[in-house]
């Protein structure tokens, strides 16, 4: 009988495979072709050779640090306001802001960067404040889930020393809580500072600035020649950031 | 008698850690244009009223219908671009992996300085397949094969089978070499050796990463859309374009119900299959 319903589950996952390749009427035989090939090769040939002026260099270093500042500032936003919604997510101030907080939570996660950019960018205009608000109110609905979650799991005893002894909860939350909290915290942010990096480079496509802007303008406008030094550029980002996140890594937090 | 003392030893370099990063972070605020005051209400008056639009979302009939459309399209690119990445990835992780290593069965376990330069080009490949994100793949291939699903089964099955190959040769090196190895030295195939002495032990958690990947699959083909490549996102794109704000809400409510519902079945084929 289980035999027959994994078989019966394998067979309607290839049943789906091909229903899918139906419903979207891909012609693979088409794409495949020698002519479309050619035509896909003169195409690619156009990438091979990247714009490297020092003046159109100059422009791809200011969209780096435009990438990287609206990472940075959004995901500082995030953990601000991701501190502030993991208080009462955690359950401090009763359960109605217990749930209230934790439906905006998922709300702001559920939604992805993207579609928070081509929003913002209609309440901010094109630019990258809009990046970056977009960025700070996905990544807000991230960190503060996971912010809530480490709040539950830290010890309780510190801060209870503190009360009482006579705290005020304030005291007992800065120096009985936090000091357990903060290296995790820390942890996580940068964590999602990693990913905010990747993120941002792409969030132009909509419209909110950085290098994806440049790569879209440059795409629609068919210079392909800066097209593709955007993209080196992209790669250039998100292999810096790997490699100085692995090293600090094996360097400060493995120890 | 210990002694109430109100000063905190810590205080001086935080507050000194604090104005550094302020003073790192401030070219960052006037490269970002950084402005908070956007999100507050009535700021701006078009996007108050199209947020008020919001509710109740748009359900006429023939909108219904689109939405559906383009929820079974969205599937779809996922299933399709999953199917093509595994295609590519299934042939790349056998030969990116150190596990059916010849020279590394007879070795200890480490493969001869030829293997490793052979696999090299592999490698070189599935980095360069995943390091560009997808929705970049799609801007390109909109460009390439024009408007539509096409474009983004293709970016899903380049960016997928870089990230599954990948994972799929690390898996079959983390998992006991010896039952291969043994295979190998009593002079069966390659593939048989995998067949039967890797395949059984990696089979559950093959399975389980690739259902997680075809459920961040259905995620990314929405977000393909905004480019042009099909589904919900086009969707999403036109009637932000549109300052349709009903059939937003009503558009992000069916994707909230699709990730839910991926996430459900994603379970079940897990518990069923591994």
């Amino acid at each position: 009988m289980n035999r027959l319903i994994n078989l019966l589950l394998i067979a309607g996952i290839a049943l789906a495979v091909i229903a899918s390749f139906v419903y979207l009427g891909l012609d693979l035989g088409e794409l495949g072709s020698a002519t479309s090939l050619r035509q896909m090769g003169a195409y690619v040939q156009r990438f091979l050779s990247p714009d490297l002026s020092a003046d159109y260099l100059r422009a791809i270093f200011h969209g780096s640090l435009e990438t990287l500042a609206m990472s940075a500032l959004g995901t500082l936003l995030a953990a601000v306001f991701g501190i502030v919604l993991a208080l009462p997510a955690a359950g401090r101030f009763g359960w109605p802001l217990q749930s209230a907080s934790r439906l905006l939570l998922n709300a702001l996660r559920a939604i992805p960067e993207l579609v928070w950019a081509a929003l913002m960018v209609l309440a901010a205009g094109l630019g990258p404040n809009a990046g970056t608000l977009a960025l700070a109110l996905h990544t807000t609905g991230v960190l503060g889930r996971l912010f809530a979650e480490a709040l539950e799991n830290t010890p309780p005893q510190p801060a209870e020393a503190i009360r009482l002894q006579g705290g005020n909860p304030l005291l007992a939350f800065c120096y009985g809580t936090l000091p357990n909290l903060a290296p995790q915290l820390l942890a996580y942010i940068l964590y999602r500072w990693e990913n905010n990096i990747r993120m941002a480079s792409v969030l132009g496509f909509v419209g909110a600035g950085g290098l994806g802007q440049m790569l879209y303008v440059s795409l629609s406008l068919f210079q392909e020649a800066q097209a593709s030094t955007v993209i080196l550029a992209m790669l250039v980002l998100v292999f810096v950031v790997d490699w100085l996140s692995a090293w600090s890594r094996q360097r400060w937090v493995k120890a | 008698m210990l002694k109430a003392d109100s000063r905190d030893p810590a205080a001086w370099p935080r507050l000194l850690l604090t104005l550094l990063a302020i003073a790192l972070l401030w070219p960052g605020i006037q490269l970002s244009e950084l402005d908070l005051g956007v999100l507050l209400p009535d700021s701006q008056n078009e996007m108050g009223r199209f947020v008020a639009q919001f509710w109740p979302p748009a359900h006429d009939e023939a909108f219904l219908q689109l939405l559906l459309k383009a929820t079974l399209q969205t599937l779809a690119i996922a299933t399709a671009g999953m199917a093509l990445a595994l295609l590519l990835a299934i042939p790349a992780g056998l030969l990116a992996s150190r596990a059916l290593s010849l020279s590394a069965a007879s070795h200890g376990g480490v493969p001869s300085r030829l293997g490793c330069l052979l696999r090299w080009p592999v490698r070189g490949l599935l980095i360069f397949l995943r390091s560009v994100p997808e929705i970049v793949w799609a801007l390109l291939f909109v460009r390439a094969v024009g408007l539509g699903p096409a474009a983004g089964v293709l970016a899903i099955a380049i960016t997928y089978s870089g990230m599954l190959g990948k994972v799929y040769a690390e898996i079959f090196e983390s998992t006991d070499q010896r039952p291969a190895h043994a295979l190998l030295q009593a002079g069966s195939g390659r593939l048989a050796a995998f067949a039967y002495g890797t395949l059984p032990n990696v089979a559950s958690e093959l399975l389980s990463y690739t259902v997680y990947r075809w459920e961040c699959a259905i995620r990314a083909s929405v977000v393909m859309g905004f480019v042009g490549a099909g589904g919900l996102g086009q969707q999403i794109d036109l009637s932000i374009r549109m300052f349709a704000g009903g059939e937003v809400a009503s558009i992000l409510l069916c994707f909230l119900v699709l990730v839910l519902a991926a996430d459900q079945l994603s379970r079940l084929l897990r518990w069923r299959l591994t």
